[in-house]
């Protein structure tokens, strides 16, 4: 959960940045971004998950390994958060541009007219204004970066899933355990549900 | 003591020669117009002559292509901004302006995630620097005043576009603005919603406020405005004082356009 929450809040950060840069941002940018969110989106996600876990711990130890140290070993929630937040990133920018698309040009007009720079039009306009479209599409990504953790197994250092395959060894006990498992996730699910709906309907109090 | 000295204390905007491009289309062909303080102008024209783009130069939400601008005695610096028109120099000098150049729009376009109120504290306090709670009771005595007592705390979208319209006058108020640029304020509403409107923009007029106000409401001008001035194919063709404007226009162009209202 707490792999799932971090990555989930390092890919709104990249949303946030990648949808600005995407809109308003200059060519080199846009392209830059376009080419992100294009690959991520279209490789599985597992594969990716292997390619930039050990792409990166490959990266991290070359450039350690200029400065002569001994190369290190990754800390596996930290790496999670990594891995997992570059690619929920690429899915956020999506859902927060189009977010952003879906707010009608005459409020952020307004703002403009009334002496707002791009900056402050962005934190007291657009982002509040765009909130309202963003959330089913975020509440969704939250759901697939709960799961997601559960791919993280396979770099050894999962979550729910490994704890579960430990367990189970140890017990001889699958089905009762991955079951266990199993509904653990959909609790999670249901109380996410149960609070993103809470807060799209905050979000939407100024539309009709 | 010389003239254009007299004229800098009660001058409110002096726009000359302002040409607008997009693309090909050249729809401000050289616009001279200005307004003293209290002056109510009132811009009537054909669809497409370049109303709204004209309105839009002043505080440079379009960015003209050439001409000179100064606005309460203060020329705005301009910059060649890339693509062939004209941008502000400063930012810092253009974002001034716009915060004390009031613009109601034919959309209304008030802020749809905040209540009246809050609407109305924006500017004051995130553009202006307005402390809160003196913004907040301005706020709440320009919504009175406009008649939305009882709606400081509704979110616009749950309002009928008259009050929408009139809590976005009272948003433009609440800047204490030198002068206030009317965008076809009530064209957007349902005929039994105008008159509201209207009798808020009156009340404006009544007291002074410096405007400019582009208007199909030919009646309304005539009653209202100190000047009228009558936009064809992106210059002014006629202008003056209603009482002449009206009954005895001049240009064939104006003859024909206002035949349409009768
Ligand atoms: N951003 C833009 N890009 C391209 N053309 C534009 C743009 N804005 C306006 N125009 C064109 O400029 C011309 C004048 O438009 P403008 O909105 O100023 O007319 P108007 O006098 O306000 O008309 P109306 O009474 O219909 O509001 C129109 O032909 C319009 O299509
Ligand atoms: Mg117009």
């Amino acid at each position: 959960m707490f792999i799932a929450f971090g990555a989930f809040a390092l890919g709104l950060v990249i949303g946030m940045f990648g949808a600005v840069g995407k809109l308003y941002g200059g060519a080199v940018a846009r392209e830059g971004l376009e080419l992100y969110t294009t690959i991520v989106r279209s490789v599985p996600e597992l594969v990716l998950i292997l390619i930039v876990y050990f792409a990166g711990a490959d990266l991290i130890n070359a450039v350690i390994g200029l400065f002569g140290q001994d190369p290190i070993e990754i800390n596996g929630a930290l790496a999670g958060i990594w891995v997992l937040g570059f690619v929920q990133g690429a899915y956020s920018t999506e859902v927060i541009r189009g977010a952003i698309l879906a707010v009608p040009q005459g409020q952020i007009e307004a703002a403009r007219a009334y002496g707002m720079g791009s900056f402050l039009t962005l934190r007291r306009v657009t982002l509040p204004a765009m909130l309202p479209y963003a959330i089913p599409g975020l509440s969704n990504l939250w759901l697939i970066a709960m799961k997601d953790t559960a791919l993280l197994a396979v770099l050894g250092f999962g979550e729910l899933t490994q704890i579960t395959r430990q367990a189970a060894g140890a017990t001889k006990s699958y089905f009762t355990f991955f079951l266990a498992a199993g509904c653990l996730y959909l609790i999670a699910s249901l109380v996410s549900n149960f609070l993103a709906r809470r807060l799209e309907r905050r979000a939407r109090r100024g539309i009709a | 003591m010389s003239e254009s000295e007299g004229n800098a204390s009660t001058e409110a905007i002096h726009a000359e020669q302002i040409h607008k491009r997009f693309g090909a289309l050249e729809v401000l062909k050289g616009v001279n117009l200005s307004a003293r303080k209290g002056d109510v102008v009132a811009i009537i024209g054909g669809s497409g002559s370049g109303k709204s783009t004209f309105l839009r130069c002043l505080n440079c939400l379009d960015h003209p292509t050439s001409g000179s601008l100064r606005i309460n005695g203060e020329e705005v610096r301009f910059k060649p901004d890339g693509h062939g028109d004209l941008a502000p120099a400063s930012r810092q000098q253009i974002r001034q302006l716009r915060s004390r150049l009031a613009m109601v729009f034919q959309n209304f376009n008030l802020w749809q995630h905040r209540t009246l109120l809050e609407n109305m504290i924006e500017a004051p306090v995130h553009v202006l620097g307005v402390p809160r709670k003196q913004a907040i009771e301005e706020g709440k005595r320009l919504l009175d005043r406009v008649g939305l007592n009882d709606k400081h705390d509704a979110y616009p979208a749950f309002l009928s576009g008259g009050q929408q319209q009139r809590a976005a006058i009272a948003r433009a108020l609440a800047v204490d603005p030198l002068a206030m640029l009317f965008d076809e304020p009530t064209s957007a509403l349902d005929p039994e919603l105008v008159g509201e409107v209207l009798k808020v923009i009156q009340s404006l007029a009544d007291e002074g406020r410096t405007m400019i106000l582009v208007t199909h409401e030919m009646a309304f001008a005539r009653d209202v405005a100190t000047r009228v001035v009558f936009f064809h194919n992106g210059v002014v063709e006629e202008e003056g004082p209603p009482s002449e404007f009206f009954s005895n226009p001049q240009s064939e162009r104006l003859q024909k356009f206002l035949s349409n209202f009768n």
